[in-house]
């Protein structure tokens, strides 16, 4: 048992906990907070495994921009406790069965194949974010224009859907 | 060899003697509607006249012909069906058997269409009649000259057809429509048997052209008496087709009923023509026949019994068509018989004959019944021969020869088949004996016939029924039909009368010198077994003189005559054991079980199916998001499972460790 | 030295947490956060194969899936509005117009 091992264990163990509190809270409020302690532990499995700027970009990104909209708008909306309503019975009961079977699905896939594949650790050098750009902007410049595309379009339609009729 | 076809433009263009009558139906049914009847009538006579004129031309064309190169003459004019090794193609021959035919069809044609302008021109849709008439003759002619058996089919159906637009004449009247389904069903029973011989004739011999068929089974081993090789089948279920085509036993059923239709119908059709092309199709397989005793027997049997059936039937008929009808049944079975005891040239003789004098019996009959406005039962007539006194004179002609006294035609014909009958070694003796049993029986009815209708007291009621003698367009063609019948033996004459025989000499060629009887010893036979026949008809003359003439009542029907009155309850038996069990069937098991239960079930079920599916289906649709998201992931575990199948595999669960490649 | 198949089916699990929040969670809001979630664990999963097979490729694409996930937050949550507005309730069962 090594430390690599233990700090993963310690923080797989934050995020699913993360992971069933947004299951369990009753509050949106609650499960927005919940899933920012998710992404927290991501990120620091990320820089586990020696992706650092990943790391970054996920915490940045998703922890600073995503979730903080995500918040604004609970805030927003005024989302209090949900109600309990349960119109559909077919997600009451085949529900939880189904993501076991999905969950049980690829990790036995995973069991099964997994081990031919190396260890995910930062043997030989970092991905250095010089390599990830040169990536980026030599044989990922397509998608990453693509990409910039989709953004523009998304602040359009959120312009168009925050418009107030008139 | 030369061939010089300029000589001949009748033969090269053949096609010229059945397209004739065929262009004159198309413009008549197409445009006669509004024609008035002398348009219809010039169309009408003018195409089969032509045709008429034609033929003769081609008979004498044929003549030089055959002079030259002795054998038949076949043109192929276009490839009808070409199929694989199989070639039908639109041929036709000539030759001495089709120009007997031809000259017949095309002759006596003519003579009834010239009648039928005088006998249909009260009638509404003259020009459908004239149309159908014209059809007829397209097909007849077209069956008289196929040089293959397809081509003949075609003209078997398409006579078949004309007999069924023909008798349904008068479409109202539900009789006369129940009259040309029967017609047309009895005959497709036998249209059924003849196609199942085709085929067998094509995979023995790989063709259906006469020229080739015959050659080909001429070096075939004959069948023994009893053994059904190939050959009796075929020839058994060609036969088959003849029974249905000529009203023999026992599809014979349809014939009375076909004098529902007009009375020129009844002559050409069910007199002259359509019912001997069985005859003709016996006699033109002739070499098949030869070689199948057994196929010939029964032809011999079925010919026999049905002469002495019908004409027990036609003995108590008060219906003066019903009469000739039954004469015509019994008459067409002297014919097989001829054939069967294979005088074949016996056969066509009387099968010429026999269209004069019928024809002409039925042409007088229509005459009479145009007479006295319409009736047909001989129990209201009497005592007309002295004011239709050229209807009598035919009529007296016709009766005469169809009881075979000389020197009238039917006397040398019927006279022929007896003769042959009598030499044959099957059976010969004792189809001799029935044979002259049903020539008594002939005379008899046909006297009765006369006696009943023209002697004797009026049972008519002459205040109601004015009697006139027909037009000239009517009595013209009984008498030039009348003259034949007297004259129509003579050149045929066999030698023992000193005639010189030319009829069995012209067919030679095709049926081959089967007849020749040689000797004296024949000869005096032949003359004893004459005399022997024209005391049988002088029999039955005397018995229907003492039966008939002078005050006759009509007895109440009992016994034995309610049995020969109601046509031995054939028509019943068939109704009972055939008929109202495919009724029964197709109602109960084909319609309502096949066609309302499966049929439109599998279709109704299928959309029912769709309708219960949908129904089903529609539930997913909730409008709830969660259900949405669960059908989602039920999706997404099916791709998994496609993607990872090599992992779940049944061995999945059998190897553990180390994964699956 | 972690085995990769750990980061794995941390991964699994997580995406399965995901689709069991999607399922039973009845706000909207909290149905889009269950989608983030799902999305994370699969970043994981690439990552962790980025690194085990020794090629940045993975990587980038973690970084396209953050951004997609970004305007897809900003649209979606506009759209989840303008729906609460509407019908006045952040309860996805009541958003069934659509119902047959």
């Amino acid at each position: 048992m090594n430390a690599p091992l233990m700090i993963f264990f310690v923080l797989a163990a934050v995020a699913v906990f993360g992971a069933v509190s947004l299951i369990l809270q009753r509050e949106p409020i609650h499960s927005a907070l919940s899933l920012i302690v998710v992404m927290v532990a991501l990120a620091g499995l990320y820089l586990l495994m020696g992706a650092e700027f990943v790391a970054a970009v996920q915490i940045i990104v998703y922890g600073g921009a995503i979730m903080v909209l995500f918040v604004f708008v609970i805030m927003l909306l005024n989302a209090g406790e949900e109600e309990r309503t349960n119109f559909s019975k077919l997600a009451t009961y085949a529900g939880i069965p189904l993501a076991l079977a999905v969950t049980g699905f690829i990790a036995a896939a995973i069991a099964r194949s997994g081990g031919y594949l190396p260890a995910a650790a930062p043997n030989g050098a970092l991905t250095s974010t010089k390599t990830l750009s040169m990536l980026l902007f030599k044989e990922f410049v397509y998608p990453f224009e693509l990409t910039s595309f989709l953004i523009l379009v998304a602040i359009l339609g959120a312009i168009v859907l925050a418009q107030r009729e008139n | 060899m030369p061939t010089h076809e300029h000589l001949r433009p009748i033969l090269e263009y053949l096609w010229i003697i059945p397209l004739l009558p065929l262009l004159g139906s198309a413009v008549n049914g197409l445009l006669g509607a509004k024609w008035p009847n002398k348009i219809v009538t010039s169309v009408a006579l003018g195409s089969t006249g032509l045709s008429f004129a034609c033929a003769l031309e081609a008979v004498r064309e044929f003549f030089l012909y055959y002079e030259a190169n002795h054998q038949a003459f076949v043109k192929q004019f276009f490839d009808w069906i070409v199929a694989g090794n199989f070639r039908g193609g639109f041929d036709l021959q000539l030759d001495q058997l089709s120009v007997v035919m031809m000259l017949v069809v095309a002759g006596v044609g003519f003579l009834i269409h010239i009648y039928a302008t005088g006998y249909m021109a009260h009638e509404g849709g003259y020009y459908r009649f004239f149309s159908y008439l014209n059809l007829f003759m397209f097909f007849m002619l077209i069956l008289v000259l196929a040089a293959n058996f397809a081509l003949l089919f075609v003209g078997w159906e398409g006579v078949g057809l004309c007999s069924y637009l023909l008798i349904g004449f008068y479409f109202l009247r539900k009789s006369a429509a129940d009259a040309g389904k029967k017609a047309f069903i009895v005959n497709r029973i036998g249209d059924f048997g003849f196609m199942l011989g085709m085929f067998l004739l094509f995979r023995a011999f790989g063709s259906l052209d006469f020229q080739t068929v015959f050659a080909k089974a001429a070096t075939w081993q004959p069948d023994a008496m009893g053994q059904f090789g190939t050959l009796t089948i075929a020839c058994l279920l060609l036969f088959m087709g003849a029974t249905g085509k000529s009203a023999q036993l026992p599809l014979y059923v349809w014939l009375a009923d076909a004098m529902e239709g007009p009375t020129p119908v009844s002559a050409l059709i069910h007199a002259a023509t359509m019912v001997t092309a069985g005859v003709y199709v016996v006699a033109r397989s002739h070499v098949l026949f030869t070689l199948a005793p057994t196929a010939m027997y029964v032809v011999a049997v079925v010919g026999c019994a049905t002469a002495i059936f019908a004409a027990t039937i036609g003995l108590v008929q008060p219906d003066i068509k019903k009469v000739l009808a039954y004469s015509t049944v019994s008459q067409l079975g002297y014919m097989f018989l001829a054939c069967g005891v294979g005088a074949f040239g016996a056969g066509i003789f009387h099968l010429m004959t026999h269209s004069f004098f019928k024809a002409l019996l039925f042409l007088a009959a229509g005459s009479v019944i145009h007479a006295i406005g319409g009736q047909q039962d001989m129990w209201h007539m009497g005592g007309l021969a002295p004011k239709i006194k050229v209807t009598f004179w035919c009529m007296l002609f016709g009766t005469i020869a169809i009881a075979g006294f000389a020197p009238f035609a039917g006397f040398f014909s019927k006279d022929a088949i007896l003769f042959a009958a009598y030499q044959s070694e099957n059976s010969g003796k004792a189809l001799y004996g029935v044979g002259l049993l049903a020539a008594v029986l002939t005379s008899f009815y046909m006297f009765r016939l006369v006696w009943l209708t023209f002697f004797g007291e009026k049972r008519y009621d002459e205040r109601h029924v004015h009697v006139h003698e027909s037009p000239g367009s009517m009595t013209v063609p009984l008498m030039i039909l009348a003259l034949l019948s007297l004259v129509g033996g003579w050149f045929a004459a066999p030698a023992l009368w000193g005639g010189p025989n030319y009829f069995a000499d012209f067919l030679a060629p095709v049926f081959g010198n089967a007849e020749a009887a040689g000797g004296e010893a024949a000869h005096s036979l032949e003359l004893t077994l004459s005399i022997v026949a024209v005391l049988a008809a002088a029999v039955g003359l005397i018995v229907a003189w003492r039966m008939y003439s002078g005050r006759v009542t009509r007895g109440t029907s009992t016994g034995l005559h309610k049995i020969l009155y109601n046509k031995y309850y054939v028509d019943e038996l068939y109704q009972a054991t055939i008929v109202g069990p495919l009724v029964w069937l197709s109602r109960n098991v084909f319609w309502k079980v096949v066609d309302v239960g499966m049929i439109d079930g599998s279709v109704n079920g299928i959309a029912q199916g769709t309708e219960a599916v949908g129904d089903t289906v529609r539930h997913t649709q909730s409008g709830n998001v969660r259900s949405y998201a669960v059908w989602v992931i039920i999706g997404a575990i099916v791709i998994l499972a496609i993607i990872f199948w090599p992992l779940w595999r049944p061995a999945f669960f059998v190897a553990t460790s180390g994964g699956v490649r | 030295m972690v085995p990769t198949d750990y980061y794995l089916i941390l991964s699994a699990i997580l995406f399965g947490l995901g689709i069991v929040a999607f399922v039973f969670k009845r706000n909207i809001i909290t149905l889009f956060m269950a989608i983030e979630l799902m999305l994370n664990a699969v970043n994981l999963a690439f990552v962790a194969f980025s690194r085990a097979l020794g090629k940045p490729d993975g990587e980038v694409f973690v970084l396209f899936v953050i951004v997609v996930a970004a305007a897809e937050a900003a649209v979606g949550l506009g759209i989840i509005i303008l729906t609460a507005r509407n019908r006045h309730s952040l309860n996805v069962e009541r958003v069934d117009l659509l119902k047959l």
